[in-house]
């Protein structure tokens, strides 16, 4: 349950970006999570909710973009037919292919309610 | 509402960490490998198997992390390597703060190769760099083919897979040639051996490619004889 201790990471990096803004209340927190990663979705909502306690993320949405996993063959280009059971060697030519996007796990951005907003 | 532009990788402060980890090994010329694998493939019996070929000839020291107990670092221990235990709790990996607290108490000037056993387990230890120069994944032929398929994040991110146990491949059905290939499917890079720490066979082969990886690190040690 690698997924508590991504939230709270998430949740630091927002609190930081938060404190510079001289904020104390995250409205939205906007992350993009790839597909080949090891972190699954519904266990980091999970994970959120229990990690935002007492934090100035106390009352903040997650709202998570899914990334797909893309490939490219240096050689033919980008793989457009469907991956075959995780085969990561291009069917065309043999080469290894790349992975393009996937693998994010990113804060993108966060929602600040303003002092007036909290009133 | 204000919003603010963040573009941070959520794993950034684990980084941070791991580079510091980095850059102090790389100061000692050490190899550091992160060894992997789900729990009972035969990590630690790889360990002391690759420890009594390499002691006498190099500086080793072992950094064990376990959920509980100490079982395994004295297994290291009485091979007459230096250990040092992470005990983690409740926590299924190891990240770099953790190892970076166990190299303050256990000081590693002057190794040429440590070696981290991670937390048994082929999801979450995936996530989190150590700061290590190799990863090197093992699989046993007892857990069946599709190890490396239902766990790609894993095998992809591996430098070295390892097939353990390829005594036992008959008996538990597996033909290790379909083994592998689900390997180079998720990980075509990946340097790939097959062993049995039981019967030795192959072991000679992941050690001499140990041993080049070591010597080509650099400062290899006075130790050597």
């Amino acid at each position: 349950m690698h997924e508590l201790s991504i939230a709270q990471s998430i949740i630091e990096i927002a609190e930081a970006e938060a404190r510079k803004e001289s904020s104390r209340c995250i409205q939205t927190i906007k992350i993009r999570l790839g597909e080949f990663t090891t972190v699954v979705r519904e266990a980091l909502e999970f994970a959120f909710e229990v990690a935002r306690r007492d934090t100035l993320a106390e009352t903040a949405r997650l709202e998570i973009e899914s990334v797909p996993m893309l490939l490219r063959c240096v050689v033919c280009g980008p793989v457009t037919d469907p991956v075959r059971e995780l085969c990561l060697i291009c069917s065309q030519c043999g080469l290894p292919l790349e992975v393009v996007s996937g693998e994010e796990l990113q804060v993108e951005y966060i929602e600040l309610k303003s002092e007036a907003e909290r009133m | 509402m204000d919003r603010v532009s963040v573009q941070t990788n959520a794993l950034k402060a684990n980084q941070e960490i791991a580079t510091e980890n980095r850059r102090l090994f790389a100061g000692e010329g050490t190899v550091v490998i992160n060894l992997m694998s789900a729990p009972g493939a035969g990590k630690t019996t790889l360990l002391e198997a690759t420890i009594r070929e390499l002691r006498g000839r190099y500086r080793l020291a072992v950094i064990e992390g376990d959920l509980q107990t100490a079982l395994d670092s004295r297994r290291i221990q009485a091979l007459g390597t230096r250990c040092h235990q992470i005990t983690t709790g409740t926590v299924c990996h190891l990240d770099a703060r953790m190892v970076a607290r166990a190299l303050a108490e256990f000081p590693v000037h002057g190794l040429d190769l440590i070696v981290i056993e991670n937390v048994g387990n082929l999801i979450c230890p995936a996530s989190y760099d150590l700061g290590e120069s190799l990863r090197v994944v093992i699989c046993s032929a007892a857990e069946g083919v599709e190890k490396p398929k239902k766990y790609p994040v894993m095998f992809h991110k591996a430098d070295v897979v390892l097939l353990n146990k390829t005594d036992l491949a008959t008996a538990s059905g597996v033909d290790l040639r379909d083994l592998e290939t689900n390997v180079r499917e998720v990980n075509p890079k990946a340097t790939v051996f097959a062993v049995s720490c039981k019967t030795g066979a192959g072991l000679d082969v992941w050690v001499a490619w140990l041993r080049d990886v070591i010597e080509s690190c650099g400062t290899v040690a006075s130790a050597r004889t």
